[in-house]
């Protein structure tokens, strides 16, 4: 009798472990959710294509046992994007951090989510740069403590979230490490949606943001994720100030208006081959 | 209870396991890594695995 | 077999030809004067069961083209000098993860923002080393809408044959102007299509080399299961990071793609040199303007011909050096600074090389051209 072969087994590529992240370092427990989403939703493993930019969570999908595509720093949406557009049969997805995505790749997320092409990004943000050794990202929390903020910064963060939602990404979420099974859902959903998806991944690092800002080790930032944490519905009914530190998690957008741009392209095809 | 399985090799030790089990049921030995110490406590939420940063734990059923 | 003769203008023949050859994607950003193809892309790709997408930048659109390759289209963009800056990067992953992309340039006046409506041929160095490292790349320069035609055709099947990265040079003169051109028939040319692997997908390693130097590649979706990191990687895809050994046959490989393949890649036009005494050398539509000097040269008894690298890069070096040899004297005509004149005077020998430059937007007129001949000889 053939037994189900553990998620580790059939989605990692155990020869390349142990990874090469830091101990305590939230990218792997966002791994461990995203192949146990791409199990729940019963996706041809042969069909799914994970693209990456550059940075310490762009070394994610080396790590899978899925086609992948380790690109230039902030690229990978637009990479994803000519995969997905040339052959829709394809899932694709798309890891990322904070710094890849909304920084150097803010203006390709923004045209992702304008475009609602099928593709599911999911952000690890851990709130700076871990590859260069932690400088402050477009998500460090003002006053925050970082190599190139060390008497705290000063540049606004972006609400990676909101500002999907608001560019038009028809499924947005978002989650922390410490909440895994929130977060395998919402992986699972963004995969399964028809459009463009995007799941934020809060993580923590504990080598450089964690203790350049006294957050002590990794199970004490999960921890800290916990206590921060406010469901979305909750969040909505309460004030800028009863916010301040808090991670709002749950749902973001879920929106079925919009056609995907994939197959808004299949209807170009007929019309264009049908003359004029 | 769940069957612990535990891969020594990928394990960093960052007690993430241990620090955030429900149940309290591991000890840590001193590099940091989980001990299976009370394992009739175990609920086998399967946190612990889902959290496992570095794909070290894993928890089968029991017969 | 029937003849088809069209008008058209360079950028019109580069799109045709480029659909003809099997261009399936296109991921571009408007740019003059290369503007015309991405608009005919998306009104023809369509037709045809293809894909166009207007992408947000050119960054974007290299990035494109280069993941719907990999997913198995023959893709492609254009762009002009502005445009191509923006595209370094990316190009420079085509070229080390060996994904087949071309990229149609119509060269404007430089530098920045230059002159956007005006040829010139400033880019030259460019189109070479605009990447930054050591990477093989594959650039044509046809003369004629015509040779646009079928060097299009031709810088598919160099990109599907070599796995390199194959531009276009075209100018704002060449890509908009018009002329009368035989369409080739298909039974006339070959569509060549990538090497696709044929070992179980379980043993299939994405960039061990077969004994070509070229590894078969497989689409995403077809059932082999690859990973390719910009970085120095090894057969796997895998980065690997302090392998000296390693990094440095991976660089030689790539680059040997093009270094080892020269008969095939290289081609050149020789204009009257049996008995020429002078040579002059120009690429592009230049050419052209140089061809009338030495006609006229030659009714004034000068023996001169001209060298016309069809291949930029690679630079057809063998055998310009084998032509410098009984030369008196050879002369480069180019509209920049002088770019080709380093390549040439590489392969000069002894035989001196000098310059017939004009940097101002305009065509290089025969007139002026014969004047300077005349002064030097």
């Amino acid at each position: 009798m053939s037994e189900k072969q553990h998620v580790f087994d059939t989605f990692l590529r155990q020869d390349k472990l142990p990874h090469i992240w830091c101990p305590g370092c939230g990218n792997g427990i966002v791994i461990n959710a995203l192949i146990r989403a791409i199990e729940k939703t019963e996706i041809d493993p042969d069909n799914v294509v994970i693209v990456s930019g550059i940075g310490c969570s762009s070394r994610a999908n080396g790590y899978m046992n899925f086609c992948a595509l380790h690109t230039n720093h902030g690229r990978a949406l637009p990479y994803a994007t000519g995969v997905k557009m040339f052959n829709p049969k394809l899932k694709v997805i798309v890891v990322t951090g904070d710094g890849d995505c909304t920084s150097i790749g803010g203006n390709h997320f923004i045209h992702a989510c304008r475009r609602n092409i099928d593709i599911t990004t999911v952000v690890f943000n851990n709130n700076n740069y871990g590859m260069t050794g932690g400088q402050f990202s477009p998500t460090t929390p003002l006053g925050s403590k970082t190599k190139t903020s060390v008497y705290g910064s000063i540049d606004t963060p972006f609400d990676i979230c909101s500002l999907a939602a608001a560019a038009g990404a028809t499924y947005v979420a978002r989650s922390t490490v410490y909440h895994v099974n929130m977060l395998i859902n919402q992986i699972a959903e963004g995969i399964n949606h028809q459009g463009f998806s995007v799941v934020e991944a809060v993580c923590d690092c504990p080598t450089l943001y964690g203790r350049l800002n006294k957050k002590g080790a990794a199970p004490d930032m999960l921890l800290g994720f916990k206590e921060n944490a406010v469901m979305k519905a909750k969040a909505d009914t309460m004030t800028e100030e009863e916010l301040k530190g808090k991670i709002v998690i749950g749902n973001f957008a879920k929106r079925v208006d919009r056609k995907e741009y994939t197959a808004q392209y299949d209807s170009i095809i007929e019309s264009a081959k049908g003359g004029h | 209870m769940g069957k612990f399985e535990f891969n020594e090799k990928l394990c960093k030790a960052c007690g993430i396991c241990a620090v955030l089990c429900p149940k309290q049921v591991y000890d840590r030995d001193e590099e940091g890594k989980p001990i299976f110490a009370r394992p009739e406590d175990c609920i086998d939420c399967k946190l612990c695995e889902l959290r496992c940063p570095d794909f070290a734990i894993r928890m089968g059923e029991n017969e | 077999m029937e003849n088809t003769y069209e008008i058209m203008t360079g950028n019109e023949a580069c799109t045709h030809a480029a659909i003809a050859a099997g261009m399936r994607f296109f991921a571009g950003y408007p740019i003059t004067p290369a503007t015309e193809i991405a608009e005919l892309s998306s009104e023809w790709l369509p037709k045809v069961g293809g894909k166009y997408m207007q992408m947000e930048d050119e960054l974007a659109s290299m990035a494109a083209i280069i993941g719907a390759s990999s997913a198995g289209a023959k893709a492609m963009t254009a762009t002009s000098g502005p445009g191509y800056s923006l595209m370094q990067e990316n190009l420079g992953y085509a070229a080390m993860a060996e994904v087949p992309i071309v990229v149609a340039y119509a060269m404007r006046q430089g530098p920045c923002q230059g002159v956007a409506t005006l040829p010139a041929q400033g880019d030259i160095m460019q189109v070479r080393w605009g990447v930054h490292g050591d990477h093989p790349i594959i650039a044509v320069a046809p003369a004629s809408v015509g040779e646009v035609y079928t060097e299009t055709i031709r810088a598919f099947n160099l990109a599907e044959t070599y796995r390199v990265p194959v531009v276009i040079m075209t100018d704002a003169m060449l890509a908009h102007m018009s002329e009368r051109i035989r369409i080739p028939d298909s039974s006339e040319y070959e569509c060549v299509d990538r090497k696709r692997p044929t070992c179980p997908p379980e043993e299939f390693k994405p960039f061990a080399d077969d004994g070509t130097g070229i590894p078969p590649m497989a689409s995403f979706g077809d059932g082999y299961r690859w990973y390719c990191s910009g970085l120095i990687h090894d057969e796997t895809g895998f980065p690997v990071s302090d392998n000296p050994q390693l990094t440095s046959d991976s660089i030689k490989r790539l680059v040997g793609k093009v270094e080892n393949n020269l008969k095939d890649i290289e081609s050149y036009e020789e204009y009257k040199t049996e008995d020429a005494e002078y040579l002059i050398v120009s690429i592009g539509l230049l050419s052209r303007s140089v061809k009338d000097a030495v006609d006229q040269a030659r009714q004034e008894g000068i023996k001169v011909g001209v060298f016309r690298p069809i291949t930029v890069w690679p630079f057809p070096e063998q055998r310009l050096a084998e032509l410098s040899q009984n030369k008196r004297k050879l002369f480069v005509c180019e509209m920049n600074e002088g770019q080709l004149y380093h390549v040439v005077r590489e392969s000069a020998g002894v035989t001196p090389v000098v310059q017939i430059t004009q940097n101002n937007g305009k065509m290089i007129a025969a007139e002026t051209i014969l004047k300077a001949l005349k002064e030097e000889i």
